[in-house]
């Protein structure tokens, strides 16, 4: 199954299990577990009633539910530690859970297992505008970090587009993006320090206040590491001068030759822009329906492309855009005026999802990296893709990075649609892989690539993973069946592999 | 990386014998950083001919190469398509290697700024100690499948593996430099870049010694000019300048060459090289001995007499950790010591990379 990211108005898959149906082990587990709890944390602090915890049941990712065996909401370090040290005594799997706006479903539950959930981690301890760092604990908000910086002239750059609700510690759990990431680096890019707490609640800090810290570079690992390798309670972020000005130009382009060729030739003059984005057609008359920005409808692709800085700067590198875009044929070609115009340019790039849901029952996001120089061609193969498939794919991407995010348009009732949208998004994952790309950019890999990363990497590859959580985790008790694939799971996803081309069989099994 | 190449198949070989004997290897690139890290010691592997640039694609800002690459060619090769190792990485003398480069993980002056090595490693093919051949990460600058393991590498001094091939992110040269030179004192220096560090100027890189801070600046065009505008100083004329950085960054500059015991008789205590990594904004650190400052603040070279652990403590003090970079006993260990909760994850990682402990043995910590 792929990323199947549901209308909030969407039935979501019926429940594999009521409260009723737990098997008796499960509930004298949970009787033992709460007990446990409650001789360390407040009563109402531990959730077990099904009403409690149903909210806990998925994180964006809603094709993925599962109901916890207890939801803990921890809101000190001190409780944080004490409930892993009896969950790593009893053996119970612990999953840490931010804001849950995960697309991969990093967060999903473990059935017999507790949701840790850090939401009540919400202050930011510290904005030093001195050393231009700010420390917060996991559950603040990502823009609230600039909120709270802007003050001082500051800001926190990784700007994923769930920025308003997606928390720091989710962020450094899935190493996140955003539009502003090929000038200003990821997540790892930007965080010096991670505390927090190992599976057996031993405190530990990744990194420091300084620019590296003393033996291997551990923070690199943690980073990214969907909450499998330690429990991030608080972390230390770099903050940097908010750029007095920021223009955005708006191309458009007859065919996707020449506008992938625009990216590439942008990077080839020496840019780095600040945000380089391009949306396909019916991308484009999926966001017009929605925003009414005044795009151009006749063009093959639009691509927006940023710049920040001085006001001296801006203007010259506007300039050598300028000259580069034009040069690459663009046929329709405007700069953001002011800073209203300059978010009317954005407005239909940031909704490209809801704007989706606007025109499909459902859709699928796909979150692959290819080299640049591949977009064109990536594109084309989509294209082809829509008629092997029978279903509708409309397209944004991060283009100065490679970042695609297909959206595969479908209808969840209709099965034999599901299965086409996912045979399809699996199409477009290999072929990222065969262009020498990745299957996942920035969403993660959680459950829902769990059968891509068997593409991906060797057998001997996901044993080194499987070391390497094994070396934080021994008892692999966080968020244990995430990111890494079993063997036997990869021996079975390979089995339907070759079955997966003959599509006329209704039999085909869904993976 | 083709696992069927004659000279990655020696390599896997030699390890796979190793493994099976438990032979200690120590990796050997140029041999130019042989100073740095715990005192080399195995049977030599020389992964030097392993080399030459994979692929290279200047639009993709992307380069591979194969470890044994010189830094030197790699280099040459971008600096011909305009581009460049933004992170500066030192060469100690000639014959530095890409992947000698990776495993030591240091960065040049402008790192406070664009970043560090790390930073910029996209990917890697590690042969690991159980003579597998295994890549990590790619060549996209956005990647999360799995853990990132191709950047847990970068530093790590050849514990957990022989690195093969390494993709880096690379960057345009600046469309314009400058450096500005200050008569300042530490405490005055110091704050002023503490002052700058808010404000959207493009300083680039940092160094101060001796009475004087130079400071680089590198952008477009008008950005350049017009903090040197506000910024005052004497400019320093350019190639007079890069003269001045390559110095800094390769550690040539006279105050990071040690006098031999003989040249300073009657000295009771040798000098060593330490190199204290702290938070920038630390004020004044006092030490016996001569200090030189880059990294806006953040990265403090102490040449001192002084003991290790008064060293040590100087840069605990402030929430740092202190390297001894340069000198004679590297008896107490290079690397500041570790918590116990993570020189266990470090042995576990040694456990996972390379079960039977054949690579660069205590080269980082004694025991791995």
């Amino acid at each position: 199954m792929h990323n199947i990211a549901m209308n909030s108005s969407l039935r979501s898959l019926p429940e594999v299990r009521s409260d009723a149906e737990v098997d008796s082990s499960l509930d004298q587990r949970r009787r033992e577990l709460v007990a446990a709890l409650c001789q360390v944390l407040p009563r109402e602090m531990v959730l077990m009633r099904h009403e409690d915890t149903v909210a806990f049941e998925c994180d964006a990712l809603t094709a993925y539910r599962a109901s916890p065996l207890v939801v803990v909401l921890p809101d000190t370090e001190t409780q944080v530690a004490a409930t892993l040290g009896i969950c790593h005594k009893m053996g119970v799997p612990v999953v840490a859970r931010g804001a849950g706006t995960g697309l991969s479903g990093g967060a999903t539950p473990h059935r017999s297992g507790v949701i840790l959930s850090l939401a009540k981690f919400n202050r930011i301890v510290n904005i030093d505008a001195e050393s231009c760092t700010a420390t917060v604990q996991c559950g603040v908000r990502n823009l609230a970090i600039s909120e709270a910086a802007a003050a001082y002239g500051l800001y926190y750059a990784p700007d994923p587009s769930s920025q308003i609700a997606c928390t720091i510690g989710g962020n450094v759990a899935e190493n996140s993006g955003g539009v502003h990431c090929l000038k200003y680096g990821l997540t790892l890019h930007n965080v010096l320090k991670v505390r927090g707490f190992m599976a057996d609640g031993q405190p530990v800090e990744f990194g420091s206040h300084a620019l590296d810290a003393a033996g291997l570079d551990l923070l690199s690992v943690v980073v990214g590491s969907e909450g499998m390798l330690a429990v991030t309670t608080e972390v230390t972020v770099r903050l940097i001068p908010k750029p007095p000005l920021a223009r955005c130009i708006m191309a458009s382009f007859s065919d996707i030759e020449s506008a992938g060729a625009a990216v590439a030739s942008v990077i080839a003059h020496g840019i780095i822009p600040a945000g380089l984005e391009m949306m396909d057609r019916a991308m484009t008359a999926a966001v017009e329906g929605f925003v009414h920005a005044d795009y151009d409808l006749e063009a093959a692709a639009i691509l927006l492309c940023e710049s920040d800085g001085t006001p001296e700067e801006v203007e010259e590198e506007i300039g050598r855009m300028e000259q580069v875009l034009k040069a690459a044929g663009a046929s329709r070609f405007e700069v953001s005026r002011d800073e209203a115009q300059r978010l009317k340019f954005w407005s239909g790039r940031k909704n490209a999802f809801p704007a989706s849901g606007s025109i499909s029952p459902d859709y699928m996001c796909m979150d692959s990296t290819i080299p640049r120089r591949c977009l064109a061609e990536m594109l084309r193969s989509i294209q082809e893709m829509e008629v092997k498939y029978n279903l509708r794919c409309v397209n944004v991407f991060h283009a100065g990075d490679g970042n695609l995010h297909p959206l595969i348009l479908f209808d969840a009732e209709d099965a034999d649609q599901m299965r086409r949208c996912e045979l399809f998004g699996a199409d477009i994952l290999e072929t990222s892989v065969r262009l020498g790309g990745t299957v996942t950019g920035e969403h993660g890999v959680g459950v829902e690539k769990l059968n891509s990363m068997c593409v991906q990497f060797s057998a001997a590859e996901r044993a080194q993973f499987l070391g390497v959580k094994r070396a934080f985790d021994a008892g692999e008790l966080l968020n244990p069946g995430k990111v890494i694939p079993t063997l036997q799971r990869c021996a079975e996803y390979g089995k339907m592999h070759v079955r997966r081309g003959m599509l006329q069989f209704p039999e085909l099994p869904r993976f | 990386m083709d696992a069927k190449d004659p000279v990655l198949a020696r390599l896997v070989e030699q390890v796979g014998s190793a493994q099976a004997h438990r032979t200690p290897l120590d990796i050997r690139g140029g041999g130019t950083k042989r100073f740095y890290g715990g005192v080399p010691a195995g049977e030599p592997v020389d992964i030097t001919d392993l080399s030459g640039i994979t692929s290279y694609e200047p639009t993709e800002l992307v380069v591979t190469a194969r470890a044994g690459t010189l830094l030197r060619d790699l280099e040459a090769a971008l600096a011909e398509q305009g581009q460049c190792l933004p992170f500066e990485p030192p060469r100690f003398a000639a014959g530095g290697t890409v992947g000698g480069m990776v495993a030591a993980g240091l960065s040049g002056p402008a790192r406070a700024s664009v970043g560090s090595v790390r930073d910029h490693v996209l990917g890697m093919t590690l042969l690991n100690g159980r003579a597998e051949v295994l890549t990590f990460g790619g060549q996209v600058a956005k990647n999360v499948a799995g853990y990132d393991v191709s950047r847990l590498i970068v530093g790590s001094l050849g514990i957990l593996g022989i690195i093969c091939e390494v993709s880096i992110k690379v960057l345009p040269v600046s469309v314009a430099t400058a450096t500005l030179r200050f008569d300042w004192d530490e405490t005055h220096a110091l704050r002023q870049l503490c002052g700058w560090r808010a404000q959207p100027l493009p300083i680039n890189a940092s160094a101060w010694h001796g009475g004087r801070l130079h400071l680089r600046l590198a952008g477009a065009q008008a950005a350049v000019e017009a903090a040197c505008k506000a910024l005052g100083g004497e400019r320093v004329e350019p190639s007079q300048a890069n003269t001045w950085w390559t110095g800094v960054r390769d550690q040539s500059e006279d105050f990071f060459s040690l006098r031999a015991a003989s040249e300073a008789p009657g000295e009771s205590i040798s000098e060593s090289i330490w190199r204290l990594s702290v938070p920038a904004t630390s004020g004044v650190i006092a030490l016996p001995g001569e200090q030189f400052i880059e990294w806006h603040g953040a990265l403090r070279w102490w040449k001192t007499g002084a003991e290790a652990a008064q060293v040590r403590d100087a840069a605990n003090r402030v929430g740092g950790h202190a390297t001894l970079m340069r000198g004679a006993d590297r008896s107490a260990g290079a690397f500041a010591p570790l918590s116990e909760v993570l020189m266990r994850v470090h042995q576990g990682l040694k456990e996972a990379f390379d079960p039977e402990r054949i690579f660069n043995p205590g080269r980082l910590y004694a025991g791995l």
